[in-house]
Formats: C-alpha cells, sequence, structure tokens
C-alpha cells in the first residue's frame, strides 16, 4: 500500500530534486514515444538536448539562438513570478507583450528614417509603458470593481491581436511594402535596431536585460520590503493585512511590473530577431512564460535555468524535426511531458512517501 | 577512453556521416507553415515532396520542418537547414519571404525557392501558381448554385493574392448571377481549422449556401457537412472525402512537377533563380472532379470555361472591368497585365465592404 503524507515542511532536498527528477522522466517517457513512432530513442534525446549545443555543424549557431529564444521567456516568466507570488494571476503576457511591441515600433516608425541615438531608448521607454498600460487595464478594473485579473488580462489577448492585425495592415504598414501587411523592417534601420551586441553571440539588449530582471528581482525578493510583503500576500492574505500590506497596491504594482517587462520583451523582439510588425508577430511566448514561471518554482535563478531548458527543447525540437522527421504534434507533446512531470513529482516536496500497512494510531 | 574522448569520437563520426550523406545526395528541404495532414495547402506541398523522393531514390534526401511560424522562427529553421547540408530549401508560404531572403544572403552556395513572394536573389527563386483561374470555375458554379444569392468567403490575409481570388470569384459569380452578394469573413489565419469553423459558421447563419475558402483546413467544410444544404469547394487540396456534398469541386495544387523540375536542375548545376507563375494550361493548378450535385449543363459550362482558360483563349481578368469605385480599370476586350495582378489591392464593382486597412 502506498500512502502519502503530508511533511510538516517543504523538503529542500527534493525543492532541488524535483525539477532534475522530472527532466529525467521525461526523457525516458519521451524516448519511449519517439520508439513508438519508428525514431532512435537515443537519437532523438541528442538531436533534442546535445546537439544545439555540441553538435559541430550546427552548435555555433543555435547556442547563441538559444539566448535568443530564452531572453524574451525569461523577461516576461520573471515579471509573472511576482505576481504569482503574491497570488496575483497576470494571464495575459501575450497581450502585453503585443502592446509593447507596437508600441516600441510606433516609435521608431515615427521617426523614420531619422538616425539619432535617443530613438532606442525611447523606443525602450515606450515598449515598457505600452505593456505597463495594458496591464493596468485588469489592474483598475480589480481594484475599483473587484473584477477578475485571470479574465481580464487573458481576454485583453485577443484585443492585442486585433490591434496587432490592424497596425500591420493600416497604420505601420509599410508604404514600400508594395500593399502586402506588415511594418518596415526596423533590422535595416540602425537607429531602431537591436542587433547582437556581440557578434556571435545572440547577446541583444533583450537578453541584457533578462539578465538584470532576475537579478533584480533576487535582490528585490530577498533583500527589499517589497519582497518581503509580496511573498507574504501569497502565503497568507489575512496575515498581510495585519502585517499592513494594502492588496490594492500590490496588486497594481505586480500588474504592473509583469506588463513593463512583457512589454520591453516585445519591443526588443520586434526591433530584434523579428525585425517588424506583422499580424503573426506573437508566437505564444506570453504563454510560455507562465510555464517557465513555474518550471522555475517561481525562483529567479530557477526561471534562468528554466527559460535555457525550455528554448533549448524547441531548438533542438526544431533540429529533431528535420533531422529525423519526427512530427512537430511530438515535439509538443515531449514539451509538454516536461510540465506535467515537474507538477507530478511536486507532490515529493510537500508529501512522503510511505510504503506498507497503515501503522494503528 | 575516457568520456571526453569519446564524446568528441562520437562528434566527429556524426560529423563524418553529415559529410559523407552531402557528397552522396542533393538534399532538399521544406519548410511548411502548417501541418502535413492538413488536408490543404501543407498537404500538396508534402505531396510535392513525396513525389521527388519517389522520382530520385536514393539520389535525393529530403526533409522537412511543418507548422514553422512566420517571423523569427522560420528564419532559425531555415539556418539550421542550411547548416544541415541542404542544396535546394523549398519555403513554402508568403510569411517566409524575409527570412527567406536574410538567410539565403549568408548561404550564397545554397539555392532557395520562394512560394508565394515578390522578392528574388541570386540565388532565390520565386514560385507561385495562378490560383485566380480556378477561383473563376468556383465562382461560376458558385454562382449557378447559390440559391439564397449570398456566397460566403472565408479569406486569409488581405494580400494581393488572396484579393485577386475573391474578385477572380465574384466576376464569374456575377456574370451568370448578376443579383449575387458575396460576404467575407477575414480569418487572419491559413490554417486554424476552430476559427475557420466559426468564420462558415457565421456565414452560414448570415444566409450564405455557398461557402469558398482560401484558408487550408477541411473545417469549414464539415461547418459545411453539419449545416447541411451548403456548398463548398475543396481548397489547395481536393478535399475529396467531403464529396459529393458539401464539397461540390476543388481547386488543386500540383507541386509535383515544378520540384522534380527544380531538383533536377540542382543536380544539373543548371539552377538560376526565376520567377514561375503557371496557372490551369501548364498544369500547376488543377480543377478537382465536379460532382453529381452540380446540374449537368452547369457543369459542363464550367469545363468549357476551365479548357478556355488552359488554353488562353480566354483571361479571367478581361475587361470591361471597373475598380470597387467605380473608376474605369480595364477597358472593353483589355486583359489585366501581371503587375497588376500581382500587386492587386482593390475590389472590383460591386463588391461590398472594404479591404481591411
Amino acid at each position: 500500500m502506498i500512502r502519502l503524507e503530508k511533511r510538516p515542511a517543504p523538503s529542500r532536498a527534493w525543492g532541488v530534486a524535483a525539477p532534475l527528477l522530472a527532466v529525467t522522466l521525461t526523457m525516458a517517457a519521451g524516448a519511449g514515444l519517439f520508439a513508438l513512432l519508428g525514431t532512435d530513442p537515443l537519437a532523438a534525446i541528442r538531436t533534442i538536448f546535445w546537439d544545439p549545443l555540441f553538435n559541430e555543424q550546427f552548435a555555433s549557431y543555435s547556442r547563441p539562438q538559444l539566448l535568443v529564444k530564452a531572453g524574451p521567456l525569461i523577461l516576461i516568466a520573471i515579471g509573472l513570478s511576482l505576481g504569482f507570488r503574491a497570488g496575483v494571476w497576470n494571464i495575459g503576457a501575450e497581450g502585453q507583450y503585443i502592446m509593447g511591441a507596437v508600441a516600441g515600433a510606433g516609435v521608431a516608425l515615427a521617426f523614420y528614417p531619422l538616425e539619432a541615438w535617443f530613438i532606442f531608448p525611447l523606443m525602450v521607454i515606450a515598449g515598457g509603458l505600452g505593456g505597463w498600460a495594458w496591464a493596468m487595464i485588469p489592474a483598475i478594473l480589480k481594484t475599483r470593481f473587484r473584477t477578475n485579473e485571470i479574465l481580464v488580462s487573458l481576454l485583453l489577448v485577443y484585443v492585442a491581436e486585433q490591434v496587432l492585425a490592424s497596425m500591420s495592415l493600416g497604420l505601420m504598414r509599410n508604404p514600400e511594402g508594395g500593399g502586402f501587411p506588415g511594418s518596415r523592417n526596423l533590422q535595416q534601420y540602425p537607429a531602431a535596431a537591436n542587433p547582437e551586441r556581440i557578434a556571435g553571440t545572440g547577446m541583444h539588449w533583450g537578453v541584457v536585460t533578462a539578465l538584470i530582471a532576475v537579478i533584480a528581482t533576487y535582490v528585490l525578493l530577498h533583500r527589499h520590503m517589497l519582497g518581503f510583503q509580496i511573498r507574504l500576500a501569497g502565503q497568507s492574505p489575512r496575515a498581510a493585512r495585519f502585517a499592513g500590506v494594502d492588496p490594492n497596491r500590490l496588486v497594481v504594482i505586480c500588474l504592473g511590473t509583469s506588463g513593463a517587462l512583457a512589454g520591453l520583451a516585445g519591443l526588443f523582439e520586434v526591433a530584434g530577431p523579428a525585425g517588424q510588425v506583422s499580424i503573426d508577430f506573437n508566437v505564444g511566448y506570453g504563454f510560455t512564460a507562465i510555464i517557465v514561471a513555474f518550471l522555475g518554482r517561481l525562483h529567479p535563478v530557477g526561471i534562468l535555468l528554466a527559460g535555457l531548458l525550455m528554448a533549448l527543447t524547441y531548438i533542438g525540437g526544431e533540429l529533431a524535426q528535420f533531422m529525423l522527421g519526427l512530427p512537430a504534434a511530438a515535439i509538443q507533446a515531449f514539451q509538454g511531458m516536461l510540465l506535467f512531470f515537474l507538477l507530478g513529482v511536486d507532490v515529493l516536496s510537500n508529501f512522503r512517501i510511505r510504503l506498507g500497512r497503515r501503522e494503528v494510531a | 577512453m575516457n568520456r571526453r574522448t569519446l564524446l568528441a569520437t562520437a562528434a566527429f563520426a556524426i560529423g563524418l556521416a553529415g559529410a559523407a550523406s552531402a557528397q552522396d545526395s542533393t538534399k532538399v528541404g521544406f519548410v511548411f507553415v502548417g501541418p502535413i495532414g492538413d488536408g490543404g495547402w501543407t498537404y500538396e506541398h508534402n505531396q510535392g515532396r513525396l513525389a521527388v523522393e519517389e522520382h530520385f531514390g536514393d539520389a535525393v534526401e529530403t526533409v522537412y520542418q511543418e507548422s514553422v511560424p512566420e517571423g523569427a522562427d522560420a528564419e532559425r529553421v531555415l539556418t539550421q537547414m542550411a547548416l544541415s547540408g541542404a542544396d535546394l530549401i523549398f519555403t513554402t508560404s508568403f510569411g517566409y519571404m524575409d527570412p527567406t531572403l536574410n538567410v539565403a544572403a549568408k548561404f550564397p552556395n545554397v539555392k532557395f525557392e520562394h512560394a508565394t513572394g515578390y522578392k528574388r536573389a541570386d540565388n532565390v527563386g520565386t514560385y507561385s501558381a495562378r490560383f485566380y483561374e480556378g477561383r473563376a470555375v468556383q465562382g461560376h458554379i458558385a454562382g449557378k448554385l447559390t440559391e439564397s444569392n449570398i456566397i460566403g468567403y472565408i479569406a486569409s490575409y488581405p494580400i494581393p493574392e488572396v484579393i485577386r481570388g475573391i474578385n477572380a470569384a465574384y466576376i464569374h459569380a456575377k456574370k451568370v448571377n448578376p443579383d449575387v452578394q458575396f460576404k467575407v469573413i477575414w480569418a487572419y489565419t491559413w490554417f486554424d481549422p476552430a476559427k475557420e469553423a466559426d468564420a462558415a459558421t457565421a456565414l452560414i447563419e448570415q444566409g450564405a449556401d455557398v461557402i469558398l475558402q482560401h484558408t487550408d483546413s477541411t473545417a469549414p467544410q464539415a461547418a459545411a457537412e453539419k449545416a447541411g444544404n451548403v456548398y463548398t469547394f475543396g481548397q489547395a487540396s481536393d478535399m475529396g472525402e467531403y464529396a459529393p456534398m458539401p464539397r461540390v469541386s476543388s481547386i488543386i495544387d500540383n507541386w509535383a512537377p515544378y520540384y522534380i523540375d527544380r531538383v533536377q536542375a540542382v543536380i544539373d548545376s543548371t539552377w538560376e533563380s526565376d520567377d514561375t507563375w503557371d496557372g490551369i494550361g501548364a498544369g500547376m493548378v488543377k480543377i478537382g472532379e465536379i460532382t453529381d450535385a452540380v446540374p449537368a449543363d452547369v457543369k459542363a459550362e464550367a469545363l468549357a470555361l476551365k479548357e478556355a482558360i488552359a488554353n488562353g483563349d480566354y483571361h479571367p481578368f478581361t475587361g470591361p472591368l471597373n475598380k470597387q469605385d467605380g473608376t474605369v480599370w480595364l477597358a472593353e476586350g483589355e486583359t489585366a497585365d501581371d503587375g497588376t495582378l500581382l500587386g492587386m489591392d482593390f475590389y472590383v464593382e460591386g463588391l461590398t465592404g472594404e479591404i481591411p486597412q
């Protein structure tokens, strides 16, 4: 007989071991899945986890791409983790990401073709503000009218997608694009472009900002009164209120910060790897970042690692698709398993498994 | 042997294997916007890929990647394919245009073929099919079939290719049915079964009894089947599993001959960047079987129209035609030039609603 016994306090050892176990279990189950699909499971696992980092043909290209892919995930997930810790559920980072990109690109396109040093900093400010403003809608509705921020922030994603489509087709459409939707390519506008800082590293300003956000959040959570309040509000809202924490203020701060960071991620993406405002600009970073935040235990360092791991499964997954002919759906199922096993083994840090008969009390 | 040397040896062996296969056979990559099982656009491109494999056997190795988003991800996928030793890469959606050119600039020895785009380079050619020829035949049948005089159109993106299709279908529906009305829904997707089904249902609720689609899934066919008494046409692929009703005919993209031809050119080292735009005549666009749900006389007319287009007797855009705002576009007997067609950003007279701006 197997029984779960609640631990008096979450196990620290399992807190560290659980993600590792989850990754191991994912690899094992994934290998089974790939074998059923008729692919050599070892080759598949190697292609996903090893080749992007160490293959001679690819690694010099895919290693930097890891940062490019992980950058926005980490930046958004860091913002979300603050809210999630405090019990403020921002599910609409995808929308804030879009609005940040639109606002930032708007600044660039307004100045085109002027070359001036202040354009990129202005874009960064506009990008952050765009995401922040979009997140303020659920924040104000929640604090004023007690609406549910999960629903409002999520539904605003679809509004943002319509704004994006309208911008790509109308106001921001490239006048030299022959009538096709999409803005000018910012990569070809030096004052607004966000290229690699050091050639061959993938390190653009978005990645730099993500790393700064990781450090800043670590300091905030562990050394700062606001961080304490955030943690307290999440663990015990009643105690937080007695301790003088204003819940409305926390809602505004958490949604605002996560919105601003998502907006920044959008801006760095639109000025860098994506290059232009287009109808399909958003590819789900805002939603994937939710997984990254939980995969990283809502801990800044955890999120950093989780973002890199997630990026690795994306890039490795792409390689596995065309190197081994695995279907895209198998790769997505594989990524899903990762979250599934992580949440599954999470039980081990809060519970102890007891084998054998129940002792007589 | 310690771990490090073991890994190094393994890596070396992989590298060797890669180099060897690159020498033996020609490697052809395909980048798809939807899943190969979409039953429409991507399905037909993949059929073309399979035809290449069958035609060349061991001389050619093909690789593909499905459901690649149009944007930054496409650039990475293309780069990785080029790095893996591909000699020729087909990028099969409009949105891959800039990524294709960016990557092509970095790999001058790799040839690229971009479908439905208009930008070329020394190692980037473009190709597309004159789908509007098929749309004309479709419009003719649709105009004859509709009883409510309302034809629904699920459009994807407001780009010239899609607008051209709407215009071609409308002109020929109107010719046989002056009272016909088009209702257009812009889905902003190439492949999204849920959105496509919603659009079809909305159109049917607005009274449409014929649904045309420029999206890639069979979801509109399923929605029409459920509603009953609604006619549809297969898009990009035959979608024959919905025949004889609701699917009464289809436009089939036939890429195989072109793909085989271009791969052969790479093998012979005669490949050059060019722009191919073939239609029914060259066999790149096919009209799927017209089922018995269509009256025999309508079927005969439709086939005659197809024949006339195929042998060049008739151009689907022949004047007199006015633009939506009433200004003259083509005078009596005048036919549209390819330049105008490729950049088409206006509706013809009679269509209601606006192209989204």
